[in-house]
């Protein structure tokens, strides 16, 4: 047989997404009533909020009380076959025959360059069966990594809702909400729990570096789900927030975002642009014991070479203004990078940042580094050169994110 | 003594002629090699094989005008029986209802049947095209140009390339770039009037490939064909005596004196991988077969897809792998004819030699055109041999072989070749029919294989000769796919050898051959 299979409409149908210009996801009625502020913004093609009615407030909920965000525009595949396990260790990085069913990991992928494509986390939901969520949308690329394994992926990001519960009563709205048993899920653990007659998956996952719970449902069940949550919350201080405050908090955890903290390989447009997992600090997803990957051979060859060009580091700055997207110098003259993302962090009371280099700089040589600020001041700049340290992520380490059993409320 | 326990320094994977080819020079080199061919006899797509009681014919190709030089030499084929001489150069005839056209020699250092004016015309283009098709030459027996990382003398072969360029001459210069990328058709109509020798250029330069004449293009099919020689002439052309069977014969014979030992009726079952490195193969009777280097002169898809599998290899290249484009548009007749067919107006040298049908481009568009939506050609063109007659052996006393190519024939007929071939066939007398008439009346028994036919009885995906078509967006670096095209693969100690690799397909070896090459460069 010669096995020139053209790509069917079947594909096309799957990622209608972009026939309607600016989607609402299964929470909007909800989300919608609570926007004071009416600040949107696109998150891949769906109407999300920036922030609802403040975003320091919005912050704060996160880190004293209990936030709850909508995750569904989150671009999710169902992933399930007899050789879903062996095609998911071929597309991605970490290695899957690790990943327990019941467990969630954080991943990336790579093209055959070894750049990388997205980062995401990926849902061990049995044996057999998986659910991947990501940034970008990837399903051509998914399908053609099928082709050989017995295996289906399915885009699922319409038909499942997602919310994250973040905070330090987050447990406690889940157990008084009724979802028994939360209380045994660890760190990455998930579990199904019932929800209207239908299922909910619950992981003590987040992208805060908080106590906090990822919660999917199918998109029928959603709002019930949402007045479930907000009514076990309500005396535990459950706010509804936007992306601003979720933003800080990530950045607090030292967490980056594909497309803000690297550029995509499938994204990128100019040559040095693509970035691979060593360059953004995902290194350690690399498991040389394990077998063949998408990129193996270009990141092995690149580690051998020493080709890796650019570095991801953290960033402490003097002062407090954030130093975002500035310039970073070597002693203050020479152009070595630039600040991805920057804050004042009300919890670590430093100003923090994630910066990318150019290798040797962050990498070898860390001395002498210097952040040019443009803080605009009534129509002029300011023009502040700080120094910058180069520092450890996560800038905050929360001892209740892990701990066990978390604390009720 | 079980050949499982032995280390191979190399496995070929396939015995076609660049198999052999390939195997026979790593053999030379010193190395201990095993090929390993899964049909019952050697030679791929380049055997003599009886098709009818008595009746014997190559089974593809039929005409030998591009074996390279370099295979010759370096395998000492003529002190293994491969002859070649002068002599031996059969002339090319248009066949038009206008009478027919001859081109003698090497492709036309004669022309007769035609005008003065259009011998001096043809005289021009054919010295301008050799022109051409000598400056592209030397890439068929080099790697193509590694764009990531060119060595030296990769350089210096292109630096020679622009030089050759430089060497004609502005003007000639200009026009080489200009008319490069031309479909044929135009550059005909530029140059000549004679329909009949234009159907024959037009025929020359889209056989084998997907294309029709007016398609951008299809002048590169001709130079492929006139960078291609024999007997040390540009775009000769021989029958050989015993068929391509023993061309084969020669080359084979090479290899066995190297040292190859050769296994038929052994079908590989998959390549073994260990941490991202070919160590050998796993027959489909469940010996694994170790050695240093694999080297599949088969099918590139196939070793890819199938020997090699997705578990090893990225996604990127997946995709690029399946999208080789190769459905084969060209079927293969063969005639056992009660005696020898006469065509009109053709002497004896003529019936002798390669007999086209294709009468003008025009009729050649036409041919291709519904192949594009599926059909097969009503009014099909095609090129004719009889080989019986130089070789009596191949045929009982008295009777005749014809072989012939005929366009066009897609692969993936809308209504099925089991229902189109015998309409299909049908379609291909009639126009023999009208050419050399009688001869349907004399056919013993037909044999038509098409791609489908091709593909079962050869493993040739799609039934494409080529395995995978030789058309500008899959040659030289981008042949088999972009990024790989210089015999290695993205598993190291696998290699390709095959007619889906640089240069492409014809019997040259010479994919077997720079395949080779590049394994003893590597490991020099």
């Amino acid at each position: 047989m010669n096995r020139h299979v053209k790509i069917n409409s079947a594909r096309t149908l799957a990622q209608a997404h972009f026939r309607t210009l600016r989607l609402g996801t299964p929470f909007q009625p909800r989300i919608d009533a609570l926007a004071l502020t009416n600040d949107w913004y696109n998150w891949a093609g769906y109407r999300a909020p920036h922030s609802l009615w403040d975003e320091e407030l919005e912050y704060f909920a996160i880190r004293s009380q209990a936030a709850l965000f909508d995750i569904s525009p989150m671009t999710k595949y169902r992933i399930e076959g007899p050789d879903a396990e062996a095609y998911l260790d071929r597309v991605t990085l970490r290695d899957v025959t690790r990943l327990k069913p019941g467990r969630v990991h954080y991943t990336a992928w790579c093209d055959d360059e070894g750049f990388v494509l997205d980062d995401g986390t990926l849902f061990r939901l049995s044996p057999t069966r998986f659910r991947l969520c990501s940034q970008e949308r990837h399903l051509p690329w998914l399908l053609d990594s099928a082709i050989g394994y017995e295996v289906s992926v399915e885009e699922e990001t319409e038909a499942v809702a997602g919310l994250a519960l973040q905070g330090p009563t987050s447990f406690a709205i889940l157990r008084h909400a009724g979802f028994a048993g939360v209380e045994r899920l660890k760190i990455f653990d998930l579990a199904e729990f019932a929800h209207d007659g239908a299922a909910v998956t619950i992981s003590r996952t987040g992208f805060t570096g908080d106590l906090g719970y990822e919660l999917f449902v199918p998109a029928d069940n959603a709002l019930s789900l949402w007045d479930r949550l907000m009514a076990a919350g309500e005396l535990r201080g459950i706010r509804a927030i936007g992306y601003t405050a979720l933003n800080g908090a990530r950045l607090e955890a030292g967490l980056i975002v594909a497309n803000a903290d690297f550029t995509t390989a499938e994204h990128a447009i100019r040559a040095d642009r693509l970035r691979m997992p060593d360059e953004i600090g995902l290194g350690f997803m690399i498991d040389p014991d394990k077998g063949h990957f998408n990129g193996r051979r270009a990141i092995f060859e690149a580690r051998a070479k020493k080709k890796l060009r650019h570095v991801l580091v953290g960033l402490e700055i003097e002062g407090n203004i954030p130093a975002e997207h500035a310039i970073v110098y070597c002693k203050k003259s020479r152009e070595v990078g630039l600040v991805s993302a920057a804050m004042w962090s009300p919890m670590a009371k430093r100003n923090v940042a994630i910066a990318s280099l150019q290798r040797p700089y962050g990498d070898t040589v860390v001395d002498d580094l210097w952040v040019e600020i443009y803080a605009m001041r009534e129509l002029q700049y300011q023009k502040l050169m700080k120094r910058a340290k180069v520092v450890p992520r996560p800038f905050i380490k929360l001892d209740r994110r892990t701990a066990n059993p978390p604390a009720d409320f | 003594m079980t050949s499982s326990n032995l280390n191979w320094d190399a496995i070929v994977i396939g015995g076609g002629h660049n198999g052999l080819v390939a195997a026979a020079t790593l053999a030379k080199s010193g190395r201990k090699v095993l090929l390993l061919e899964a049909g019952n006899e050697v030679g791929g797509a380049a055997r003599t094989e009886e098709f009818a009681p008595g009746f014997r014919v190559s089974s593809v190709a039929h005409l030998l005008n591009r074996l390279h030089p370099d295979v010759v030499k370096t395998l000492e084929l003529e002190r293994h029986g491969l002859k070649i001489e002068r002599g031996d150069f059969v002339p090319s005839v248009a066949l038009s209802k206008d009478g027919p056209l001859v081109l003698h020699g090497a492709y036309g250092e004669a022309l007769t049947g035609a005008s003065p004016s259009e011998q001096s015309a043809w005289r021009d283009l054919r010295a301008q095209l050799l022109r051409y098709a000598g400056v592209l030459k030397p890439f068929l027996s080099r790697r193509p140009p590694d764009l990531a990382g060119m060595s030296l003398a990769e350089m210096t072969g292109l630096g020679q390339t622009a030089l050759a360029l430089k060497k004609l001459g502005k003007e000639d210069m200009r026009d080489f770039l200009r008319i490069l990328l031309m479909n044929v058709y135009d550059l005909l109509d530029e140059q000549l009037s004679d329909d009949r020798l234009k159907g024959l250029l037009a025929f020359d330069a889209t056989l084998g490939s997907h294309l029709g004449p007016r398609s951008p293009t299809s002048l590169l099919g001709l130079y492929y064909r006139l960078a291609g020689e024999i007997g040390g002439l540009a775009g000769a052309q021989i029958q050989p005596k015993g068929g391509m069977g023993a061309v084969v014969a020669a080359i084979r014979s090479a290899a066995e004196k190297a040292g190859v030992s050769i296994r038929q009726a052994s079908p590989v079952a998959n390549v073994i991988v260990e941490t991202g490195r070919v160590v050998g193969v796993l027959t489909q009777d469940g010996e694994a077969l170790r050695a240093k280097s694999v080297v599949s002169a088969i099918n590139p898809a196939t070793t890819i897809l199938d020997l090699v599998g997705p578990r090893e290899v990225d996604t990127g290249f997946m995709r690029k792998v399946k999208n080789i484009r190769m459905k084969g548009d060209a079927a293969k007749l063969h005639l056992a004819l009660d005696r020898p067919p006469q065509f009109a107006g053709v002497d004896d040298a003529g019936h002798e030699g390669r007999l086209v049908i294709a009468p003008s481009p025009d009729h050649v568009e036409r041919a291709f055109n519904p192949s594009k939506y599926g059909a097969f050609s009503p009014e099909p063109v095609m090129e004719i041999t009889l080989p019986s007659l130089a070789d009596p052996s191949l045929a009982p006393s008295g009777a005749c072989v014809l072989s012939a190519v005929v366009q066009y024939a897609p692969y993936a007929l809308r209504e099925g070749w089991a229902a189109g071939k015998p309409r299909f066939l049908e379609a291909i007398m009639a126009q023999l029919e009208a050419y050399a008439p009688g001869i349907g009346a004399t056919v013993r028994h037909a044999e038509l294989l098409t791609p489908a036919d091709l593909e079962a009885r050869y493993r040739m995906p799609g039934g494409h000769w080529h395995h995978g078509e030789l058309q500008a967006d899959q040659m030289l670096m981008s042949r088999p796919v972009s990024g790989w095209s210089g015999y290695d693969t993205p598993l190291e100690g696998l290699f390709l050898a095959g007619a889906g690799s640089h240069p492409g397909g014809g019997i040259s070896g010479a994919p077997g051959l720079n395949a080779a090459r590049r394994i003893i460069a590597m490991r020099a």
